[in-house]
């Protein structure tokens, strides 16, 4: 019970990075190598807004709390477009190794202004674990892992009915399914790309408040969980936005069972890779992914 | 090719092997006579072992066309079982050191090579970045599980014996030597000529015959090999081998290594390793405390500024400018072409040209060559009446279009 509420949790943050992977791969059809880093830029900045109203502002710590989190969605969401436009944009058109190079290039950029500017020490920050645990007969859950749980899927339920609903989502559908084609619609398709990035930055804020209980903050924070999500896009079909719910989940899930065996918990990572490589071997696209024919 | 016919010999073929040999008997004589500090006896095999990295990744990324991201994890392998072997030959008998080290490079390259076999299964299958991300997972899945073994010294790393600093970055250089005969002389063959054509357009390869199976898995199982030794000439520099050093940040360096150096370019990739390695070690040296991430700042741009510029299609018309190919190039020089390039002359026609004669224009540096081409008999000769501007236009546009 325990062990299902933390994978499912787990789970949770993954397929929330997960969607910023996808989301970005199915519309610019690149891989953003730098998006685990924009994690790691909203933990940086939610760490730096709740010290700042906390100890200067003297505000109340769910105040603070909040307002650190406004700033820290902004900033990223910023962030994301920024790179989109400098970055990613010039190479719109060339080869998508080189779109993935630059990614690379921008990751290492964000590491290390990020070392620049805050240091290379580890912070904590703790804002979620002071919510304690939840004591229900005689399980023991933490209140983060649920809150994450529920924050998670409220998230993805929202950006589902978004995608499906609204004109705008409804666009970003038609520009992943062909790009051409949407724009003889009339479709702005530098926007909805842009678009994209800031939902998938927004979402990664999202993911950073919700994973700081569980890491210390440091320059390489969103290397780890950025590859493992990128990783459970992968697993449920890359450009697929219900794939990466099931395939963040399910990776998750694997982790914190994994973790939670005697002998087996220093294999997790390997387990989670291995889990991967399997997946892709018997399904190349992905558990739920779409098969494009391949042409002549 | 005409049978029989032997093939030409090339000087510049051979320069990048007289380079690195002339580089190291330089090398050599300096620690002969004045003495090489002990800084640079470390980074000079690290150096070559670099370039092995790269050279052999060069041969996935750059000619079969495949993104691998698990090339250190190769290298990993390669590293721990070839070291694992030299320290059992040590304990064991009285071998030569140089013998031992030999030994290890060959077992710790066919220990990769059987991972890269492996690896190469699942390259098969899938394409792009669905195989980045599986080779990625490889790196991450082998060095987990070298973190856990416990005969491999388990989290605390594997320590291994140095090899003479005096006499090391000549065995490198020499190892550097043999991958890059092997790999120029695989590229220059029938082999490489194959593996060209899979990655240029894999459907038409097969078509022609091409056994795409065999060299793709060739492929991998060469580069896994040559990372595997670089992997033991990492193990002889560096003392102590740590899982951490081979992360994904590895492997990411090794292709940006390979990516500066131009994919497809062998010499390029060697220069391109040389070079960040060294400004690696020496901004390492150069930049310390706070600083210290001002190296991965500059690193960061300096990458995203060159792919940008070379890749981005808006800077197409300003590489063409400042192309150094073009710029060297002699220009033509037959006299008739010299003139019209002089006198700007456009073609002159006087029947309406049609689509192959416009595909020839075209295609031709000028256009004078076609002021007066033949007309082929029986062609309709229409004369010219419209504008010349109202017979470019749409087939100029019908162009633009493909």
């Amino acid at each position: 019970m325990v062990v299902a509420i933390d994978g499912l949790s787990l789970g949770a943050i993954y397929a929330l990075i997960a969607l910023g992977y996808t989301m970005v791969y199915g519309i610019a059809k690149m891989l953003n190598f730098a998006h685990g880093d924009v994690i790691m830029v909203g933990a940086y900045m939610i760490y730096t807004m709740c010290t700042l109203t906390w100890t200067t502002g003297g505000l109340p710590i769910w105040a603070g709390a909040l307002i650190a989190f406004v700033v820290a969605v902004v900033v990223c969401t910023v962030l994301g477009m920024t790179i989109e436009k400098v970055a990613y944009k010039p190479l719109r058109g060339a080869s998508p190794l080189a779109a993935l190079i630059t990614a690379i290039g921008v990751s290492y950029l964000l590491q290390g202004l990020a070392q620049l500017i805050w240091g290379a020490d580890q912070k904590t920050l703790a804002i979620l674990d002071k919510l304690g645990n939840l004591h229900a007969g005689s399980y023991t859950i933490k209140w983060s892992s649920i809150i994450t749980l529920v924050v998670g899927a409220i998230i993805m339920v929202c950006l589902t009915l978004f995608v499906k609903k609204t004109r705008t989502g409804r666009a970003m559908l038609a520009v992943s399914e062909d790009k051409g084609a949407a724009q003889m619609m009339g479709i702005n398709v530098n926007k909805i790309v842009s678009v994209t990035f800031a939902i998938g930055s927004g979402l990664a804020t999202f993911a950073a408040l919700l994973y700081l209980p569980t890491t210390a903050i440091s320059p390489t924070l969103g290397s780890m969980p950025g590859i493992k999500a990128f990783a459970a896009a992968v697993i449920g079909g890359i450009g697929s936005i219900p794939g990466a719910m099931v395939g963040g989940v399910l990776l998750g899930v694997i982790e914190v069972v994994c973790n939670s065996i005697e002998g087996v918990a220093s294999y997790t990572t390997a387990i989670e890779f291995a889990v991967l490589i399997i997946i892709l071997l018997v399904r190349p696209i992905g558990l739920l992914g779409k098969k494009r024919r391949v042409k002549v | 090719m005409i049978m029989g016919e032997k093939k030409k010999f090339k000087i510049s073929n051979y320069l990048n092997y007289a380079i690195i040999i002339a580089f190291v008997i330089v090398m050599i004589i300096i620690n002969s006579t004045v003495g090489l500090g002990y800084s640079d006896k470390s980074t000079l095999p690290r150096i070559a072992f670099s370039c092995i990295l790269a050279v052999s990744l060069n041969l996935v990324v750059g000619f079969l066309g495949e993104l691998s991201l698990g090339h250190a994890g190769f290298m990993c392998v390669g590293a721990y079982l070839g070291c694992y072997i030299a320290n059992t030959i040590r304990a064991g008998g009285s071998m030569p050191e140089l013998l031992t080290v030999i030994i290890a490079m060959i077992v710790g390259g066919f220990v990769a090579a059987i991972f890269g076999f492996i690896i190469g299964l699942p390259a098969l299958r899938l394409k792009g970045d669905y195989l980045a991300i599986a080779t990625l997972a490889f790196g991450e899945i082998v060095r987990c599980i070298f973190k856990n073994l416990k005969i491999f010294g388990g989290a605390m790393g594997m320590s291994t014996k140095l090899y003479n600093g005096n006499t090391l970055y000549i065995l490198a250089f020499v190892v550097l030597l043999v991958v890059l005969f092997c790999c120029q002389n695989l590229i220059n063959s029938k082999h490489g000529r194959a593996v060209i054509a899979i990655r240029d357009n894999e459907i038409a390869a097969k078509a022609m015959g091409i056994n795409v199976t065999f060299y793709k898995l060739l492929i991998f199982i060469v580069a896994a090999f040559f990372a595997g030794m670089a992997g033991v000439l990492y193990g002889s520099t560096i003392g102590t081998i740590r899982q951490e050093t081979f992360s994904y940040n590895y492997s990411i360096e090794i292709l940006v290594m390979v990516v500066l150096g131009g994919m497809g370019s062998i010499n390029g990739s060697m220069i391109a390793a040389a070079v960040i390695t060294y400004l690696n070690i020496v901004l390492q040296q150069q930049l310390s405390g706070a600083l210290a991430p001002v190296k991965n700042i500059v690193y960061a741009l300096i990458l995203i500024v060159i792919v940008i510029f070379s890749n981005a299609p808006a800077m197409k018309s300003f590489r063409e400018k400042f192309n150094p190919k073009k710029l060297f190039r002699r220009k033509p020089k037959t006299p008739e072409v010299a003139e019209a390039i002089e006198r700007k002359d456009e073609a002159k026609w006087d029947r309406i040209p049609t689509k192959i004669d416009m595909d020839e224009v075209l295609s031709a540096d000028t256009r004078s060559n076609y002021a007066d081409a033949p007309v082929p008999p029986g062609a309709d000769v229409i004369p010219m009446e419209r504008s010349k501007d109202e017979m470019y236009r749409p087939i100029e546009s019908g162009k633009e279009e493909k």
